[in-house]
């Protein structure tokens, strides 16, 4: 175990080094999370603008579900992302094979082997975001919601992880995936929004089959105090069964390798 | 000249591309589904009625129109471009005695066949089942769509070439393309009509209006969903072109200035 704790720190080391050798990087970093926040504040403002409540859901607590979205994709994008396609690349050109050397799981060291501190800039800015609407409201979340709320968010984002481990795993088989993470962040796009708003089908398919409800409404109706004990239990139940299936996905992936560089 | 006898090759090579990494490129018509998921958010909104004049119908045009749209004017030449700098690859493409605009360009429209295969018969159904009397039936509009769609992938294509090129200059050019799609996301009505944009950021609507971001998705959508007066339609096709034309130059006059930065990575 202190040997991970050990190996975090180093490449945590090694990936400010990385990021401070590309200041430029930071300008374009900030002025990106106001551009992303203001893209993803629009489509809310034009349809709160015309409707007071969205199927259920007001403005302060959609800013909430916002708010959500923006941490989890921070954090997704600063730690699991910059990793996969790193992973992609390995599996291409070969260099997968001291992956696999190494005496830690692999898994841990695709999941984590390269940062984008810059992103904390986004965390940053989705905690500003909670603040605002939690002052919208008018009272501030009570401390068990809070504690909920915050539970969940690790929660949401390691559901975002194990999606995102089961798409990179696909890598094995096609090769050639670098545009992988486009795709991930089109599909995590859905989080944005409640998942209440969407009807039919698409609710049935973003609850259960790509779980995005997991990663953002749920996490922040805890907050919000609006999910029920059974909710967050089923929440986090629902996550820890992605986490088993994409490590099993892994494990399977994994046994296809038929190394590249030999 | 020297480019014209090349054309059918470069686009044998293009297909021959396209099918090689199917995946890859399966990937990348994937992520311009976004509207379809727009398409769902707005309808169930306007199901409990019309968001200001928008119907249920209405949305489920604008939005396949935009998948159509999208589909066929998307490209991903920036991203191949930055690999291409970083890599070493370009030395190759420079020592041939092609333009690698032209180059770059035939690949890309190499794809589009494959991606009207797939794209629009789905979209076209819809379109047909739900949302067929939304369409214009003025004939001037039908016959300039193709038109319309042509300047819109030139000017996509023009914008991406000098986005592709700035990876002369930064080696790390990724987060550029971040923010070119985040500016389009924003301001070319990819996430809503920009008609409700107007309603409550007016400023924010003039603003998008005034760049070409709209030419290359929401004027096509336009002419495809609503009917025009004649000098309307031809405003909107000028305009068009006027930006067609300059995002080709300007992707020509970033690619010359960055050349000369050009230090061949790799080798």
């Amino acid at each position: 175990m202190t040997r991970y704790l050990q190996l975090v720190g180093i490449q945590l080391r090694v990936s400010a080094a990385a990021a401070m050798q590309y200041r430029a990087n930071f300008i374009i970093q900030g002025l990106m999370t106001l551009g992303y926040i203001a893209l993803t504040l629009l489509p809310l403002g034009v349809l709160f603008g015309g409707r007071s409540s969205v199927a259920g859901w007001d403005l302060p607590s959609a800013l909430v579900v916002m708010a959500y979205f923006i941490g989890v994709h921070a954090v997704v994008e600063g730690i699991v992302s910059p990793s996969l396609v790193d992973l992609v690349e390995r599996i291409r050109n070969g260099a997968f094979d001291y992956v696999l050397l190494k005496p830690v799981d692999a898994q841990f060291m695709v999941s984590a082997s390269r940062y984008e501190p810059w992103k904390i800039i986004d965390l940053l800015g989705a905690i500003g975001l909670v603040v605002y609407s939690f002052h919208l409201r008018g009272s501030p979340p009570s401390p068990v919601d809070l504690a909920a709320g915050i539970v969940l968010f690790v929660a949401g984002v390691l559901a975002t992880y194990s999606l995102w481990l089961a798409c990179a795993a696909t890598a094995f088989w096609v090769v050639r995936m670098d545009n992988l993470v486009y795709l991930l962040g089109s599909i995590f796009d859905v989080a944005r929004w409640p998942v209440q708003v969407f009807r039919g089908m698409w609710r049935f398919v973003f609850t259960f089959v790509i779980p995005v409800a997991l990663m953002t409404t749920f996490p922040a109706m805890a907050m919000l105090g609006h999910a029920s004990w059974r909710l967050t239990v089923a929440t986090i139940g629902g996550v820890l069964l992605m986490l088993v299936v994409s490590r099993t996905i892994w494990r399977i992936a994994i046994r296809n390798y038929t190394s590249a560089s030999s | 000249m020297r480019t014209l006898r090349a054309l059918p090759t470069l686009w044998r090579v293009g297909v021959a591309e396209t099918i090689a990494y199917r995946a890859e490129f399966l990937v990348w018509m994937l992520t311009t589904t976004i509207p379809l998921i727009m398409l769902a958010l707005w309808t169930s909104v306007a199901s409990e009625g019309p968001f200001q004049q928008y119907t249920s119908n209405d949305f489920v045009a604008y939005f396949l129109a935009a998948l159509i749209v999208r589909q066929l004017t998307s490209n991903w030449i920036a991203w191949q471009m930055f690999e291409d700098i970083r890599m070493g690859v370009l030395s190759m493409r420079l020592l041939r005695p092609i333009h690698p605009f032209a180059a770059y360009g035939i690949s890309q429209a190499a794809a589009l066949p494959f991606r009207s295969v797939i794209a629009v018969p789905v979209a076209l159904a819809l379109l047909a089942s739900s949302g067929v009397h939304a369409l214009t039936t003025n004939p001037l509009q039908l016959a300039l769509i193709v038109p319309s769609i042509v300047l819109a992938w030139l000017i996509s294509f023009g914008l991406n070439f000098a986005i592709g090129a700035i990876g002369f200059w930064v080696t790390q050019a990724f987060a550029i393309g971040g923010v070119y799609f985040t500016l389009y996301t924003l301001l070319s009505g990819y996430m809503m009509p920009l008609d409700l944009m107007n309603s409550k950021f007016p400023t924010l609507t003039t603003v998008a209006w005034s760049t070409p971001f709209p030419s290359m998705l929401a004027v096509p959508i336009k002419l495809l969903t609503h009917d025009l007066p004649t000098s309307e339609v031809l405003r909107l096709l000028a305009m068009q072109a006027a930006w067609a034309i300059g995002c080709i130059l300007l992707g020509l006059a970033v690619w010359r200035r960055g050349l000369r930065h050009f230090e061949a990575v790799g080798g």
